[in-house]
């Protein structure tokens, strides 16, 4: 049993069709990243994964349950996938402390103390034990991802989303942040993300998936698909890097 | 031509004044109270429950608060509900109070970004959850200079409410005129009293405002 | 003791209504026409900080902006005969009127003036322009392109607030509203029906505020 599993996934926005029936599963410890070009789908498609989208037609399963459209199959999914933003979004009236304490305090109840240690063990392993007193515009573009990444990692989920998650960031601040998301592939975290980092991709991944008007084009090991593509189109696409 | 010195002028307007403060805090928190409801009906996105609070506001945006006010004063005895005129102004401005606070919030709530309710949703908060503690908190902050500044029209919109025959400054003065025939002093003497009570809120509000302005940098 | 509304009654005095729908554009119109040339050149000055009148027009604008609306309209249309101006009652209506839209507008165009870029100003200067030149050509589309929104929400707001210009005689609407009740006691169905009539006027007045406005601000060439 896969952990995710996507199947048949549709989505519209209006007339525009953006995912035209997406087949996906996503394995405990798979690194996998999605690639393409802009307007491909593939930040709309990890957006359905945390429920951010609602989807028109298809089924989400985590951990063998099918999530519903109630309110709490969608809190049940969001307990087991978190994510990162490309923006960040910290909550900028609340120290870096406090943003990775909030939600196991209000939505898993955790004691305060019990969410502290999580707090301070989760941003001591991003790097920032010492700025945990700071607001987020205190801290560099850099630092604030990796506040957001400890945000996440504090809910203990079992998926972690990266939404473009270096594409906000000045270039000299991308690599502390990829550090520390290849730290969590090293360590068996499951992790899906959009990315344009295709070095980087290529290293920490297990799998990609190429995404073309909508459809999964061609997935498969980085190595294959990077050097074996069988379309034009993920051809082009990986020529079109170079 | 009268026994009304001066000092009896701004004595009387003085105790009626009272009123005025009474009314305006009356109307100002029980229209905060509503609106804040209203607010929450609004962004909780039932899009009927949406339409009808923008109609709300819309009805009372767009009328004069003096047919606001008519409306209850008359249309409530029709209704079996006889009203003093306290109660029809009490009511009538609680209800146009409401009606922009609940829009002045709203964009305050609206200028709090998508991603601050996408954050909060994927790290599993439901909508009261998001609210207390993400949106309200950062909402407030912003909201505080222009509902401080609103407080200058309901103090102002009470002076309506002497139409409907409730004696507050404005109605007193009438009431002096008529007695001192010296409209000017007496006129003069109700816009100061107005002035102190109005001036102090605005300047507060400018103060706050500027306040926020240096902290958003 | 139910109630039967009658709308009715107020069908033979629609004249009257329509007399008060007249006045009160009338005053509106007129109000906001000078009022707002009055707030932009207390705006101009105010934003330019020339020493005496800038203070003068800022205690004015506190003034107006922190009394009520009615009490500026007794006080000029009870208080002045005192000083020997003697007003009619549409006349002391539309100086209350101008006044309190000036004072408001003028803080409205202020902040568009005070928004626009001090580049553009130094760049008007450099090309030898003097004040009144960067004022009228540099300055004053653009700012009152940028609060064009909140400007025609104040002058709703002075239509809206004329009602009580009905407490000096003034034959507007709520004028004819008040005399009709007094003759047919159908105080609600009259009070509703100008309620109706207010409500219908600024949603045309903001409409047609924005056209105008469309109008105003539109891209053309003047060559």
């Amino acid at each position: 049993m896969s952990l995710v599993e996507l199947h048949a996934i549709h989505k519209s926005f209006g007339e525009l069709e953006v995912l035209k029936g997406i087949d996906l599963k996503i394995e405990e410890g798979q690194v996998i990243a999605l690639i393409g070009k802009s307007g491909s789908g593939k930040s709309t498609l990890l957006r359905t994964i945390n429920g951010l989208e609602t989807i028109n037609d298809g089924t989400i399963m985590v951990a063998g349950k099918k999530v519903g459209d109630r309110d709490t199959d969608v809190l049940t999914l969001r307990l087991n996938v978190g994510m990162v933003f490309q923006q960040f979004n910290l909550f900028p009236h609340y120290t870096a402390l406090e943003n990775v304490m909030l939600s196991p305090q209000v939505v898993k109840k955790q004691s305060k103390a019990e969410a502290k240690d999580v707090a301070e063990e989760m941003l001591a392993k991003v790097g920032l034990a010492d700025k945990m007193m700071h607001y987020p515009d205190q801290l560099s573009g850099g630092q604030q991802q990796r506040v957001a990444i400890a945000r996440a990692l504090a809910m203990k989920p079992r998926v972690l989303l990266c939404d473009e998650v270096t594409s906000a960031l000045d270039p000299e601040l991308v690599n502390e942040v990829l550090a520390v998301v290849r730290q969590l592939a090293e360590e068996g975290m499951t992790l899906v993300m959009v990315t344009h980092e295709m070095r980087f991709a290529r290293e920490v991944c297990d799998k990609l998936v190429f995404m073309h008007q909508g459809r999964i084009h061609e997935s498969g090991a980085p190595e294959d698909v990077f050097a074996n593509p069988k379309t034009p189109e993920l051809a082009s696409f990986v020529g079109g890097l170079a | 031509m009268s026994e009304f010195s001066l000092w009896d002028i701004v004595y009387n307007l003085l105790l009626a004044a009272r009123w005025t403060v009474l009314l305006s805090l009356t109307a100002f928190v029980l229209g905060g109270i509503v609106g804040l409801l209203l607010l929450m009906v609004r962004t909780a996105g039932n899009p009927w429950a949406m339409r009808l609070v923008r109609g709300y506001v819309e009805l009372f945006q767009g009328t004069p608060l003096l047919m606001q006010l008519f409306i209850v004063f008359f249309g409530l005895p029709l209704i079996g509900i006889d009203v003093s005129p306290w109660i029809a102004a009490m009511l009538g401005l609680t209800l146009f109070t409401s009606a922009f606070l609940t829009e002045i919030w709203r964009g305050c709530v609206e200028s709090i970004g998508l991603g601050q309710w996408e954050a909060s949703a994927s790290l599993g908060m439901n909508f009261r959850q998001q609210m207390r503690y993400i949106i309200l908190p950062q909402a407030l902050r912003i909201a505080v200079p222009p509902t401080v500044g609103f407080s200058v029209q309901v103090v102002k919109g009470t002076a309506v409410a002497s139409i409907i025959g409730f004696v507050e400054l404005t109605k007193a003065g009438t009431m002096i005129t008529n007695a001192t025939y010296a409209p000017f002093t007496v006129y003069g003497c109700v816009a100061v009293m107005y002035f102190l009570i109005c001036f102090p809120l605005s300047l507060y509000a400018r103060h706050l405002e500027g306040k926020l302005r240096h902290v958003a940098r | 003791m139910a109630y039967e509304f009658d709308f009715g009654a107020i069908v033979p005095h629609w004249q009257l209504l329509l007399d008060g729908v007249v006045l009160t554009t009338e005053l509106t119109v007129i109000g906001a026409v000078v009022g707002v040339s009055l707030g932009t050149l207390a705006a101009w000055a105010r934003a330019s900080r020339a020493p005496v009148i800038s203070q003068i027009v800022g205690i004015y604008v506190e003034l107006i902006r922190n009394t009520p609306f009615l009490v500026q309209l007794f006080f000029i249309f009870f208080g002045l005969p005192a000083l020997g101006v003697k007003l009619s009652e549409f006349q002391a209506a539309v100086l209350a009127m101008i006044v309190n839209l000036g004072a408001y507008s003028t803080e409205i165009i202020r902040a568009g003036i005070l928004a626009i870029p001090k580049g553009q100003i130094e760049a008007a200067q450099s090309l030898a322009m003097n004040r009144v030149q960067i004022f009228r050509y540099v300055i004053i589309r653009p700012a009152l392109k940028k609060i064009w929104p909140a400007l025609s929400s104040q002058i709703v707001i002075v239509m809206l607030g004329s009602s009580v210009c009905s407490q000096i005689a003034a034959e507007e609407l709520t004028f004819a509203a008040n005399y009709i009740q007094a003759v047919n006691f159908r105080a609600f169905e009259v009070y509703f029906v100008a309620t109706a009539l207010y409500l219908v006027m600024s949603v045309l007045l903001r409409w047609g505020l924005k056209i105008f406005g469309n109008f105003l601000f539109e891209r053309r060439s003047h060559v």
